[in-house]
């Protein structure tokens, strides 16, 4: 009985042994399979630059005002997209650009501006007061989307279409002729609203 | 106000509940003739529970309570429930079963519209699993009866857990599905099998007629618009047609696809409980597919699982499958191609 | 007989046609003032085209088409321009537009005008007419007719379709024109198909308006005898909303319009029948869209339709109907299906305005609250565009645009349908439009952003092309100053005998002078030694 016991033993310890050899070598394989394909994919399908940058540039609203620190918004998405900055910089974005940065570099969103947060600005234009304007340029040359017009001497005025509202041209005005205004409510820009969902109504 | 600044009249939530209500009435009148009163404590004692969790569970919300408790899906959560458990079981069963269903299954999952899994059926599933035991005692046909149990004393069993002068075991039995299945495993065939005093015409004795009823239920919600045809048509003929296989391979094996339609959950099932607005799928395409699967799993789960009926299980199971048979199966859009 | 095909869905109102169908059409008085709006159909504003304090003639054009997409507007009556500016328009927004305001003289003195031999005269002429007379659809999106009637690239178009299926309850514009006017609807009829020299034209009608059917009929056939026409009039089954341009062609041709296009793309041209009553006024009258019949109705003491100058005030038209009972809560624009609130009374009445309603509680109940979606799919059975609107609910709802356009929500036509069948009474089409305005200007806001950046890189390289250019410059500038210098030592050595000569005159001045102290030295050392 118990020399037949030893050989049941035995053979159990042999047939694990040949069992664990077996998964063994099938994990190995699997791994050489999987990782030739995975090298196989990387060659195959390399994707050229940075599409990081791209993403990032895309949700940044473009106004090029560099409130972030950044000279506008290509070299703030390239250093956001290399890890260089934070991803809540962008003021006139607000919080809504922040939380889609968050979103796509899967980092914690933290609000713009420190924790009390920022929504999104009402979307407002430069305007140039022409009767104070005393024709010094200063503002066309900050102006980094070109929608201020005038020359030497000559009054000046915005291109509201083309305004991106970054306030740039605000600070160096020797006048302080030119402020910013909300874009007013017309029949072009209405939206309709978000629907009242009349569910809660108070306990 | 914007448009449209015409509603539907008539057309409310707490009317689809009702007509439902109303559609299972046939089936608890012939419930009461076969089996006795006890069914009218659990339903009884199911709705009191159902109620009673969903007003908290409102409360606790902070939902306005009064009116969502009017849209009767509460109480329609509870019936099915009562209906889905042996009738003659002790008061903390169904209350059991019901705060669970109502508590977990619908409010944590984000109440009316949101829960994923029938609360109904999760309510059963928890039962089965905890107290197997009582959820086989099922009571006798009242014809079969020598002790038929009357309303006071289904109530003193419900409420002090003893019956007078019998055992629980005198006026309960193991259903027609279950007995079949022990049978079988006993080296018995089907037809053998068939012929014990509980069977019926085709199904179980009693069983069968409050399975018609059920059916009869159904074909009201179909010609009301409650329900679509597409998921109890195909559970119905996919478990006929699973049954019809195997009854084909092997007849003294397998039971007729008629005996599978008319016994266990699977009438109550395809018309009641996989019709489930919020857990089942909105595309007709995506509902045949649910049926099918839940008619396949409902078989599998009945012939070859460990339990006696799998209806529960089978809707449940299919139920997780629910946003991807909806996200798969949208409908071609007017206009385009595919 | 003609088979006809079915959309998806679709839902029965109460009708409520009878209450104001059964009046003749009513010419309205002469309104004291009128505002005419300059942004009266789809595209850009009509161009301002007269001054304040112009006196103008009937029919007399006061704003310029602008732009391909735009069309004319007329002054309705003679007088005197009061006032250009904001006024209140019926729009659902309640927003005021630019409106031009004219104190009638009370002679309504009719412009010069002329009618023009459509037949002889070339299409794009006939087109031009068109436009600059304002002819808008009139069946409620109010897209100029002149750019529909154009066949353009597309070749041949099959069919031509006229719409006079007014699916909407309450209407009945379009009814009593067609029972009052169908000869007219028929000339009209016959210019755009002159224009489009379609196949066959067919006129959808719903069942529920016999006597229009049976009137329209009777003109088409002797036109038919007449001039040879191939006008068939074709009664569709009453369902909302069988009068959906989209819904209307699939009835009757079996063909869906493809996603995100025009009726065109498939050969199919489809106009509202008033809009042809106006195309026949235009043509051989020469008279522009300066009127229209609207329906009142509702609770106003007589609902009737009128026909009314464009630019009277809405209130002055519920005035006409006896006015609105007591117990009127509000008033609505076009159909309870589809049409809005009317915010001011002032509004005045524009091409595409053809219903307004006086609402009580009694026959328009408020919404009940809301409940949450128990997915039941009713909506999804009544969609008639086969979508699944409890899934865009969700989307709209959580504002996840790109699910939602996924889910095609831009193939929705905000007819109402769900709305209607919810049981939960939830303002599905609200979240529709509000999910769709919202996409639409997040594209806006992405185009925008696209423009400024490329503004921006478009004047960094300026800035960097003129600090080149400068650089350049100064480069330019130093490289003439080096040359200069290099160009003056080159000089030098080339004028070699000059300065040669002078340097060996300075050699010889030195030489001179050493050679002088030398001798000076010589001689002093001589006197020295004498005496010693």
């Amino acid at each position: 009985m118990r020399v037949q016991a030893g050989e049941e033993a035995n053979e159990k310890g042999a047939y694990f042994g040949l069992a664990m050899l077996t998964a063994i070598l099938v994990m190995v394989l699997l791994a050489v399979v999987l990782g030739a394909i995975l090298g196989f994919a990387s060659v195959k399908f390399k994707v050229e630059g940075n599409p990081l940058v791209e993403k990032v540039d895309a949700i940044l609203p473009q106004t090029q005002c560099g409130q972030c620190g950044f000279p506008g918004c290509r070299p703030y998405a390239e250093a956001v997209a290399s890890g260089q900055a934070a991803p809540n910089l962008c003021v006139p974005g607000g919080d809504k650009v922040a939380k889609s940065l968050a979103d796509l570099l899967g980092v914690e969103f933290q609000p713009v501006g420190g924790a009390e947060g920022a929504g999104p600005k009402p979307k407002r234009v430069a305007f140039i007061d022409e009767s104070a304007c005393i024709g010094c340029t200063a503002c066309i040359k900050v102006c980094p989307v070109d929608a201020i017009i005038g020359s030497t001497k000559l009054m000046h005025t915005i291109l509201i279409d083309r305004c991106t509202g970054c306030e740039l041209c605000v600070p160096v005005c020797p006048v302080d002729c030119i402020t910013m205004e909300p874009i007013k409510a017309d029949l072009a820009t209405w939206k309709w609203r978000y629907p009242v969902f009349e569910l809660k109504k108070a306990a | 106000m914007s448009s449209p600044h015409i509603l539907t009249a008539g057309s409310k939530v707490s009317t689809i509940m009702l007509l439902v209500l109303v559609a299972l009435l046939p089936a608890i009148a012939a419930y009461y003739f076969f089996f006795g009163p006890a069914i009218l404590i659990s339903l009884t004692l199911a709705s009191a529970t159902a109620l009673a969790t969903e007003a908290m569970m409102l409360k606790l919300r902070s939902y306005p309570v009064k009116f969502f408790l009017a849209d009767g899906s509460a109480i329609l959560t509870g019936w099915l429930l009562a209906l889905s458990i042996p009738p003659l079981a002790p008061w903390w069963l169904i209350v059991v079963g019901t705060a669970f269903a109502i508590i977990v299954a619908k409010h944590l999952y984000g109440g009316l519209g949101n829960n994923l899994f029938n609360p109904a059926m999760a309510g059963f599933a928890v039962l089965m699993i905890s107290f197997p035991a009582i959820m086989t005692h099922w009571p006798t046909p009242l014809m079969l009866a020598q002790h038929p149990v009357g309303l006071a004393e289904a109530l003193r069993y419900y409420f002090s857990g003893a019956l007078q002068g019998v055992n629980l075991d005198a006026v309960t039995m193991a259903t027609p599905l279950d007995t079949l299945k022990t049978q079988l495993s006993l080296q018995h065939t089907v037809g053998e099998v068939k012929h014990m005093p509980i069977y019926g015409s085709f199904g179980g004795k009693g069983g069968e007629v409050v399975a018609a009823m059920y059916l009869l239920g159904g074909l009201f919600l179909l010609q009301q618009r409650i329900i679509t045809w597409h998921t109890p048509v195909s559970f119905l003929v996919t478990l006929a047609l699973v049954a019809a296989v195997f009854n084909g391979i092997n007849p003294t094996h397998y039971a007729s696809p008629m005996f599978h339609l008319f016994t266990g959950g699977a009438m109550l099932g395809a018309f009641f409980i996989a019709t489930d607005y919020v857990t089942a799928p909105t595309t007709p395409k995506g509902k045949l597919i649910f049926g099918t699967g839940v008619g396949i799993l409902e078989y599998v789960i009945r012939v070859f699982g460990g339990y006696p009926d799998g209806v529960a299980f089978s809707i449940l199971i299919m139920n997780a499958a629910v946003p991807l048979i909806d996200a798969y199966t949208q409908p071609r859009v007017f206009g385009h191609n595919t | 007989m003609r088979t006809l095909q079915k959309f998806h869905g679709g839902v029965h109102p109460p009708q409520h046609k009878a209450e104001s169908n059964c009046l003749p059409i009513l010419a309205a008085p002469l309104p004291k003032r009128v505002i005419v709006p300059l942004r009266q159909h789809l595209g850009t504003p009509a161009k301002v085209h007269v001054k304040i304090g112009d006196h103008v003639l009937k029919g007399q054009m006061i704003g310029i088409a602008n732009g391909y997409i735009s069309a004319a507007v007329h002054a309705p009556t003679s007088g005197t321009v009061s006032a250009i500016d904001l006024h209140a328009i019926p729009h659902p927004s309640g927003l005021p537009d630019l409106c031009i305001r004219i104190e009638a003289d009370g002679e309504d003195r009719w412009i010069e005008h002329q009618a023009v031999d459509y037949k002889t005269a070339d299409p794009d002429t006939v087109r031009a007419v068109l436009r600059d007379a304002g002819i808008v659809g009139l069946g409620g999106a109010a897209f100029p007719t002149y750019v529909k009637l154009n066949p353009g690239q597309q070749g041949k178009i099959r069919t031509l379709v006229l719409n006079g299926a007014e699916c909407e309850p309450w209407i009945t514009s379009d009814d009593v024109l067609m029972r009052e006017r169908a000869a007219e609807i028929v000339e009209g009829i016959k210019i755009m198909a002159h224009l489009m020299q379609p196949e066959k034209v067919l006129i959808g009608i719903e069942d529920n308006k016999p006597e229009a059917i049976a009137a329209m009929q009777a003109v088409c056939r002797s036109v038919n005898l007449e001039q040879a026409a191939n006008f068939e009039v074709v009664p569709v089954p009453t369902l909302y909303p069988g009068g959906g341009e989209k819904q209307l062609i699939k009835v009757l041709t079996g063909k869906e319009v493809p996603s995100g296009q025009r009726p065109l793309n498939i050969g199919v041209v489809c106009a509202n029948v008033a809009t042809a009553y106006t195309v026949h006024r235009a043509i051989n009258h020469g008279e522009p869209v300066i009127s229209r019949i609207v329906t009142v109705t509702g609770n106003v003491q007589r609902p009737q339709n009128f026909e009314v100058l464009i630019g009277t005030p809405l209130g002055e038209i519920i005035q006409l109907a006896g006015g609105a009972a007591a117990d009127t809560s509000h008033y609505l624009i076009g159909g309870p299906m589809m049409g809005f609130d009317l915010t001011n009374l002032d509004a005045p009445l524009t091409k595409a305005t053809n219903c307004i309603i006086a609402a009580s509680p009694a026959l328009f109940p408020p919404k009940p609250a809301a409940m949450p979606c128990i997915r039941c799919g009713q909506c999804a059975q009544a969609c008639p565009a086969d979508l699944q609107p409890q899934e865009l609910f969700w989307f709209s709802q959580s504002k996840n645009f790109d699910k939602a356009c996924a889910y095609n929500l831009f193939d929705c036509i905000e007819c109402g349908c769900c709305d209607y069948v919810c049981p939960s009474h939830i303002p599905l089409v609200s979240y529709f439009r509000f999910a769709k305005s919202e996409i639409a200007m997040q594209n806006c806001e992405k185009a925008a952003a696209e423009q400024a950046r490329e503004h921006f890189e478009f004047k960094k390289q300026r800035e960097e092309r003129e600090k080149q250019e400068k650089a350049a410059r100064m480069a330019e500038k130093a490289a003439a100053a080096a040359a200069a210098k290099a160009a003056a030592t080159a000089n030098g050595e080339a004028e070699d005998p000059a300065i040669a000569a002078k340097k060996a005159a300075i050699q010889a001045a030195v030489e001179r002078t050493k050679a002088k102290k030398a001798e000076a030295a010589a001689a002093a050392s001589t006197n020295t030694t004498e005496p010693s």
